[in-house]
């Protein structure tokens, strides 16, 4: 399997994107921001028809409009997390409008853009892994520098508040990290890969680990489980490698709720 | 006779024209239980956002000791019982700051003193989520101690308690008040606990507030002239 280029490049990227969405997924799950990351792996898509419409490369559309629409999310819901669904509801819907109307304005083939929303992995190039490597480093160091402060706003947003930590800002922060982290390995794995690597191996991860730094560890062990076995099933199968991997990470987060309800009938 | 920690002069706060509190003044000493208490809506939170910096005063002064280092306790707090860290990672989330993402040995050992300080051993690898509403308004209280704060605000932290449970915690924040010189604020309308543990009052008026020795509130109340 490993004799071919583009297995090697898939595993490699997947890898990296494994890491990177289960490190970023524990601090989705914490701030209940499953809804914006689906909201931003579609918006990618919208940005990838405006990059083509107005002659821009796809991730350039994507970058632009995930970003922006994550730094208004986080504007305009600030800490207000009942606001917040609406707010999602509405930027999404102008967003993805948006990118209906350039599509349909474009005089090029939609099938680029589609393909952002399923991805491609075995069509991932070397250039593909470097971009990857390249996004996953400055993703890593971010959440490093500013891994206490994010942790504390991410956990216990009002304690952070309340002893005076800039929790908005921490939220601006995340977000543009979040819709970089989506924008890039959309276009090599799709936005809905991206978006089940971004949610359910930390959601997961929540019932078998009880400090940030150990979901962190358990999530990438299930993100990669499921990258890995999902990559191989695919190409023994032929198969679509997302379906596998959906399937797994899936699986794993029904296990997960199904060991809590067990453990709580027993303690109880 | 005792630093002064916090001195508030001539202090008046309002919401648009709506005035909350005016020409409050009160001196809180350092070592002192301070107990607020006043009626919904006679400020009391407001108060202490004013204290905390989060709201501008609109006449008068809080002047406050230069090495003041608040930890503070909030009314509300949203732990679900999914919630994934345990009690003594969530106390070690009060470590901020742009540091090494790692805790130092320091910290470590900060926060198993702590732990054993409000009586959690027993607990400290559990989950918060599982834990009782006693058991988190401890982990809430130790994650306020942690970084040795020199004044601690509780903020009505005992309203959804059970009597005996709030005794627990009061008797916590006595001791740590007794034996570490800690300043306490505490924000209450149960005025048993009030007149118990606190060594001084303040008791929020509209136009009038009143302060002094705990036990002049304890007289005051038996002659039914408070009601709060």
């Amino acid at each position: 399997m490993f004799s071919f280029e583009f297995m090697r490049n898939a595993y490699l990227a997947g890898t990296l994107i494994a890491i990177v969405s289960g490190i970023m997924g524990v601090f989705v799950i914490a701030r209940n921001m499953s809804f914006m990351t689906h909201t931003l792996s579609e918006i990618g898509f919208a940005g990838a028809s405006f990059g083509m419409f107005i002659g821009w490369t796809p991730l350039n559309g994507m970058l632009s409009f995930t970003i922006i629409s994550s730094v208004l999310v986080g504007r305009l819901s600030g800490q207000n997390e009942s606001r917040r669904e609406s707010v999602i509801s509405a930027i999404s819907g102008l967003f993805i409008g948006l990118g209906i109307l350039f599509l349909a304005l474009s005089d090029k083939s939609s099938s680029y853009a589609t393909s952002i929303l399923f991805g491609s992995v075995i069509g991932i190039s070397h250039n593909d892994v470097i971009q990857m490597s390249v996004l996953s480093l400055a993703v890593l160091l971010v959440i490093a520098l500013i891994y206490r402060n994010l942790k504390d706003a991410s956990f216990d947003p009002i304690g952070a508040k309340a002893k005076g930590l800039a929790v908005n800002w921490y939220g601006v922060i995340f977000l543009v990290l979040l819709a970089l982290s989506v924008s890039v390995a959309a276009q090599i794995v799709g936005s809905l890969l991206i978006f089940i690597l971004l949610t359910l191996p930390a959601a997961s991860a929540k019932y078998f680990a009880h400090s940030v730094a150990s979901m962190m560890f358990v999530a990438v062990a299930f993100s990669l489980l499921g990258v890995w076995l999902g990559l191989y099933l695919g190409y023994v199968t032929n198969l679509p490698v997302t379906f596998f991997i959906a399937t797994i990470e899936a699986l794993i987060y029904i296990g997960a709720l199904l060991k809590d309800h067990y453990q709580s009938q027993t303690t109880n | 006779m005792s630093k002064e920690m916090i001195k508030v002069n001539d202090l008046s706060v309002a919401f648009g024209k709506q005035p909350v509190f005016q020409n409050l003044n009160v001196t809180i000493n350092q070592g002192e239980f301070l107990a607020v208490v006043g009626m919904n809506g006679a400020g009391k939170t407001t108060l202490i956002r004013t204290i905390l910096g989060q709201l501008k005063p609109k006449h008068g002064t809080i002047i406050t000791d230069s090495d003041l280092k608040i930890g503070y306790v909030p009314q509300f707090r949203n732990i679900d019982s999914d919630y994934p860290l345990s009690v003594s990672d969530f106390i070690g989330l009060n470590f901020t700051g742009l540091k090494w993402p790692w805790m130092s040995k320091t910290e470590k050992q900060r926060i198993q003193e702590v732990i054993a300080e409000v009586g959690l051993s027993k607990i400290a690898n559990r989950p918060l989520g599982k834990a009782s509403g006693g058991e988190k308004q401890k982990t809430y209280l130790a994650q306020a101690l942690v970084d040795r704060p020199n004044l601690l605000i509780l903020d009505e932290s005992t309203a959804s308690l059970d009597p005996n449970t709030k005794e627990e915690l009061l008797k916590v924040v006595k001791k740590i008040n007794q034996e570490q010189h800690l300043t306490v604020i505490f924000v209450s309308h149960d005025m048993e606990l009030v007149t118990q543990y606190p060594d001084h009052y303040l008791w929020l008026q509209p136009d009038a507030s009143t302060s002094g020795p705990i036990n002049e509130l304890a007289a005051q109340m038996k002659e039914g002239i408070v009601n709060v």
